[in-house]
């Protein structure tokens, strides 16, 4: 089967400071390779600070990478390929609340994405906008509604529909899970669950919580300070893991359910 | 899927209408609003409801008081100035004038700061700093007497002050405006919206205009209280509008010359100017916090 989206030494150094100022601090990630296939979950785990944040940010064309390249359906993405990119590859941002416009309507927000993307006229994408706010366990009302009417999981609900309305094959996620309280997550949770089943996506997560990443995930990328330490399925990185970082990171996280028990 | 409507008498208002629910829980904004009206349609239809011509003489009604005193006459309801001219009619004459010139120029200013202003805050680096500071500067300065001295360059007339305090306005709109989409730029929504491919113009209409609202009817209200003060004190000072001319200004310094006999000829005037300013201001708060507490309720 062919990879959906795959990932080769994919490097990004980033120089504080300006060009004169010779600074020796140095942030440099990868070089980073993966690979995912259709219905496929990949989460990444590791500290605050150890890339995370930034890979997802290459993924979805925000930052330039110095070197390597990222391959969707084995066509190489160009950096000046937007269009394609946008169309397929998609984030969710860590804090909804701060990704939706708070002076338009949601309808006007997801809007957005069909208008530059889509050749759909007015009413085909009112009715998109309708379909897809059903879709993720809203009310088309909803779409007249502004961002300080929501709580914060219809927010992440909301997110998630801008995230999935072109139809991607590949949605990012920055900790898409964090800002929520245990229902609630696992309500977002199964959510996204069902909806990769139904669309097929491929899902690339960032998280922190390790129970989470093990309910979901098939594969798991393990980082730190910029470099991956471990990578594999996710049973056997849970089972046998070979780091010493991945090693305490897993004895920690059986520690935390052992010890509720 | 037949589309599912439980409530059918559920009704989702648009901006507009969550704008004006607000706006009418302040009375005092309400009446004022009223009143900004009131000198629109007199703006529009000031020379319909004028009695007589402004420039006309009437020489057996030389200095008559208004129409309440004893010694008044109806047919001059606010009494006529030294030269016999129909007050009532200058005043409409010059509301129309004084109003409708700062309304022209704060509207110009305002397209042209704003857009002046979005090209700066969304640039960066050496270009935008320049703009910024350059226009640092000239802010300090206060508004009547960069127009003094325009005027002083160019020459006394309407026109040259009509230009003078728009060139006066603009740096202030383009000031705000840069301020605000720069604040604006760094937020996530801005970068969702790049993350959907959208240009520099794109999101400056759509993610940033919806949320400048606010900023511009603050800037606007300050800006036509600023012009009408400003188109008046020069035509007060004999640099704008010239003197037969029925500008509020000017008005009012040509009854200074018989303040003491016919006191009525500047508090007229001078009532006209004070209630423009009030109920613009007044409009201006009322219309602020309404748009504020439309995204907070």
């Amino acid at each position: 089967m062919n990879d959906l989206l795959s990932v080769e030494n994919l490097t990004f150094e980033n120089c504080h400071g300006k060009r004169w100022q010779h600074k020796e601090k140095r942030f440099t990630l990868g070089p980073v390779n993966f690979s995912i296939q259709a219905g496929e979950t990949l989460a990444i785990v590791g500290a605050n600070g150890s890339g995370k944040s930034l890979l997802a940010k290459l993924l979805v064309g925000l930052e330039r990478p110095d070197s390597g390249s990222i391959y969707l359906n084995e066509r190489k993405l160009e950096q000046y390929d937007n269009k394609h990119r946008v169309l397929n590859i998609r984030m969710v941002f860590q804090n909804s609340n701060e990704s939706l416009n708070p002076g338009i309507t949601l309808g006007s927000i997801l809007e957005e994405p069909l208008k530059l993307n889509t050749n759909l006229d007015g009413r085909a994408r009112i009715i998109k906008v309708e379909e897809t706010l059903r879709l993720v366990g809203l009310l088309p009302e909803h779409r007249f509604f502004y961002r300080h009417m929501l709580s914060d999981g219809q927010k992440q609900r909301v997110a998630l529909a801008r995230a999935i309305i072109l139809n991607p094959q590949v949605i990012v996620a920055d900790e898409p899970f964090a800002a929520l309280d245990p229902s609630v997550r696992s309500q977002t949770v199964n959510l996204l669950m069902e909806l990769q089943r139904e669309l097929g996506l491929g899902f690339i997560f960032i998280s922190h919580n390790l129970g989470i990443v093990r309910h979901i995930s098939d594969k798991i990328l393990v980082m730190k300070h910029g470099k991956v330490v471990e990578s594999g399925k996710t049973e056997v990185i849970f089972h046998w893991p070979k780091d010493e970082y991945t090693k305490r990171l897993v004895h920690a996280h059986q520690a935390l359910i052992n010890g509720q028990d | 899927m037949p589309r599912l409507n439980l409530y059918q008498e559920e009704f989702y208002p648009s901006p507009i209408q969550n704008t004006w629910k607000e706006f009418k829980e302040n009375h005092a904004a309400v009446v004022s609003l009223y009143c900004v009206i009131f000198f629109i349609f007199i703006m529009i239809f000031g020379p319909f409801l004028a009695p007589f011509d402004p420039l006309q003489q009437h020489i057996d009604f030389l200095l008559v008081p208004p129409a309440w005193d004893n010694n008044g006459d109806i047919s001059h309801l606010f009494g006529t100035d030294g030269l016999g001219r129909d007050m009532l009619s200058r005043i409409l004459y010059g509301c129309r004038m004084t109003f409708g010139i700062s309304l022209l120029l704060v509207v110009v200013s305002m397209l042209i700061g704003v857009a002046l202003g979005a090209m700066a805050g969304m640039s960066k680096g050496f270009r935008s700093s320049m703009v910024n500071h350059l226009l640092d500067s000239i802010m300090a300065i206060p508004t009547l007497l960069i127009a003094i001295i325009i005027i002083a360059i160019v020459g006394t007339g309407l026109v040259n002050s009509m230009w003078a305090i728009s060139l006066a306005l603009i740096p202030q709109f383009i000031h705000q405006t840069r301020d605000i989409v720069r604040q604006k730029m760094k937020k996530e929504y801005v970068l969702a919206a790049q993350l959907d491919g959208a240009g520099k113009v794109h999101i400056f209409f759509n993610s940033i205009l919806p949320n400048m609202a606010e900023m511009l009817v603050v800037q606007v209200t300050l800006a036509l209280s600023v012009a009408i003060l400003d188109i008046s004190a020069l035509g007060f000072l004999n640099l704008g509008a010239q003197a037969p001319s029925p500008e509020l200004g000017a008005l009012l310094s040509e009854g200074l010359s018989t303040a003491y006999v016919t006191p009525w000829n500047i508090a007229l005037p001078g009532a006209a100017i004070f209630f423009m300013m009030m109920s613009i201001n007044l409009v201006g708060d009322g219309l602020r916090s309404a748009l504020r507490y439309r995204l907070l309720r």
